[in-house]
């Protein structure tokens, strides 16, 4: 398979850091692949632009680090500003429709998606924003299976919280039909 | 999915390697980037029965260790720089009452409280020298998960087999990524159990006094034996002393029991080096970049090598001497001003033919950095 290079991008408190986890985990734990996850942050705990990074892979990761994501995705314009520019040639940038305005091509499809406003309008719970983005990226790349995702949120969330992330997964699929990959 | 393969952080694969060892006792003080250690023994040791204490401070929680590994417990702690400095005095008095016991260091950038949340290996010094006085010391590292599960019960397995405190070197890269670990069976790695006095309950025991083979059964403090542990030089029954015979052998037992005993200790990891013309040499989070440069060079047919350290301390010389023999380049990677870059022109017949890639500006060094050095050091320039 090709490597995946994945960087997800955001502010802190908006979950980039957890779905980068729960994305590698459903990888390495119910795909039989081979993932790296890592983060870079400061000492603050929530604002500043936080990202993580994560390879997928079925062969043996040495670097743990991307310095040239193939799939990058930026929930704030801070974020979108900062790392739009490291983005692999001909890779795939995912951007929040709400939250980040697209001031510049780069050699990339860009795939502006309505992530915060879909979950706003149809769940109205901004908490699992990460989640509908983890569905939006799983829609575009077909890495893993959402089956997969499920199987890591049920061991890590409460069962009254299930059934809000699930939708909250179908609905960025949702959103990815009739995108162009 | 088995139950036995978890993706979690090196600091957590620590966690999990010491239980398998046995550890039944925590004492520490979180500091970043070792926090996630503390904050799993925690949730763990209260499970098994077992006891997690948070201390004041760091030198609190070495001397806890110390205290609970006398009274028959596998003990461990863990801490980042600054509190490692702290730890230095209760580590010496460790060295001199033989204290089987472990001290994690997960390593951020130094001195000083010095750059909290980012990679360095800049402790590598401190671990050999950081406590005052003539002493031996074991310090190990991993580079993945799966060997910082396997050094840690080693850690545990050479602290009591030579009643010593052993470091366990890590980073915060190493500490804080996640990948997968696969949890042996137990059995599968051997552990090392304390060695306990066959000495009745009345009867004279000598706490320090060595068997033929330089080992000294313990006897659990505060149950049927009475004796005395200092940080002074001591007797053979723990009392201390300052005759110069007692002393000189005293010193003597505490060097030789490690330095005899280094080609046990010594533990690496070799990648393609039968044929190598230039070696690289490195440990921790910086080995990785290393073996990623390797194996993508090797595919080219170039012929380079990798040394993998795992031992630091004693420092493995005579394997790097003989494995460095035949190579036109030696190139130490790590992220410090060159610490076993040192010990590396130390070890070797030719030292001018050792170079240092490094860095430390809180960066992981990444392959592109080794391959420019590279490119130095064979003189073609960036």
């Amino acid at each position: 398979m090709e490597r995946y290079r994945i960087v997800f991008s955001g502010s802190g408190g908006q979950g980039v850091i957890t779905s980068a986890i729960i994305l590698a985990e459903a990888a390495v734990l119910h795909e039989n692949l081979t993932a790296v996850q890592s983060q870079v942050y400061g000492a603050e705990a929530r604002g500043g632009s936080t990202r993580s990074d994560v390879i997928i892979s079925d062969s043996e990761i040495y670097f743990p680090k991307v310095t040239q994501p193939n799939v990058l995705v930026c929930l704030t314009q801070e974020a979108y500003n900062k790392f739009s520019g490291i983005i692999r040639p001909g890779g795939l940038l995912i951007t929040d429709a709400k939250y980040v305005e697209i001031t510049k091509k780069v050699d990339a499809r860009q795939r502006e998606i309505p992530m915060y406003e879909a979950v706003m309008e149809k769940i109205g719970k901004p908490i699992v924003f990460n989640i509908c983005m983890l569905g939006v990226f799983i829609g575009m790349t077909e890495l893993v299976k959402p089956e997969s995702v499920m199987s890591v949120l049920e061991r890590r969330i409460p069962k009254g919280f299930l059934e809000l992330n699930r939708h909250a997964l179908q609905l960025g699929m949702d959103l990815t039909e009739g995108v162009r990959r | 999915m088995t139950e036995n393969i978890k993706f979690v952080q090196g600091n957590e694969a620590c966690v999990e390697g010491a239980l398998y060892a046995g550890l039944d006792f925590f004492a520490g003080y979180p500091i970043t980037p070792s926090t996630e250690v503390a904050e799993q023994m925690s949730v763990q040791l209260p499970k098994i029965g077992g006891s997690f204490l948070q201390m004041e401070d760091e030198i609190a929680s070495l001397c806890a260790i110390i205290g609970a590994s006398l009274t028959g417990h596998k003990v461990m702690t863990a801490t980042s720089g600054p509190g490692f400095s702290l730890m230095q005095e209760a580590l010496g008095y460790a060295v001199m009452a033989e204290i089987p016991c472990v001290i994690v260091n997960v390593q951020r950038g130094g001195p000083s409280t010095g750059n909290p949340t980012h990679v360095a290996q800049g402790d590598v010094n401190q671990a050999r020298w950081g406590t005052h006085g003539d002493h031996a010391i074991v310090a190990l590292t991993a580079s993945n998960h799966q060997d910082v599960f396997a050094v840690t019960v080693e850690a545990f397995n050479i602290a009591e087999t030579y009643r010593t405190p052993v470091i366990l070197l890590f980073d915060e890269v190493i500490g804080h990524m996640r990948e997968r670990l696969v949890i042996p069976e137990p059995g599968e790695i051997p552990l090392v159990e304390r060695l306990r006095t066959s000495v009745k309950e009345g009867v004279d025991y000598h706490p320090y006094l060595p068997r033929e083979d330089g080992r000294l059964p313990m006897s659990d403090f505060g149950s049927v034996h009475r004796y005395n542990v200092t940080g002074l030089y001591h007797d053979m029954w723990g009392f201390p002393s300052d005759n110069p015979k007692i002393v000189h052998g005293l010193s003597r037992h505490l060097m030789d029991k490690i330095e005899n005993n280094a080609h046990q200790i010594a533990m690496v990891k070799e990648y393609y080096l039968e044929d190598a013309e230039q070696i690289l040499i490195s440990y921790g989070a910086s080995a990785r970049s290393a073996l990623h440069v390797v194996v993508s060079r090797r595919n080219r047919g170039e012929q380079l090598g990798l040394l993998e350290l795992q031992t630091l301390w004693p420092f493995p010389a005579e394997i790097v001497r003989d494995r460095c023999r035949n190579a036109r380049s030696v190139t130490v990677v790590e992220m410090n001003k060159g610490q076993i870059l040192e010990q590396v022109k130390h070890a070797v017949e030719a030292p001018e033919r050792v170079f240092l890639a490094n860095r430390v500006d809180g960066v992981l060094i990444n392959p592109t950095d080794i391959r420019n050095f590279l490119r130095v050091i064979q003189g073609r320039g960036i």
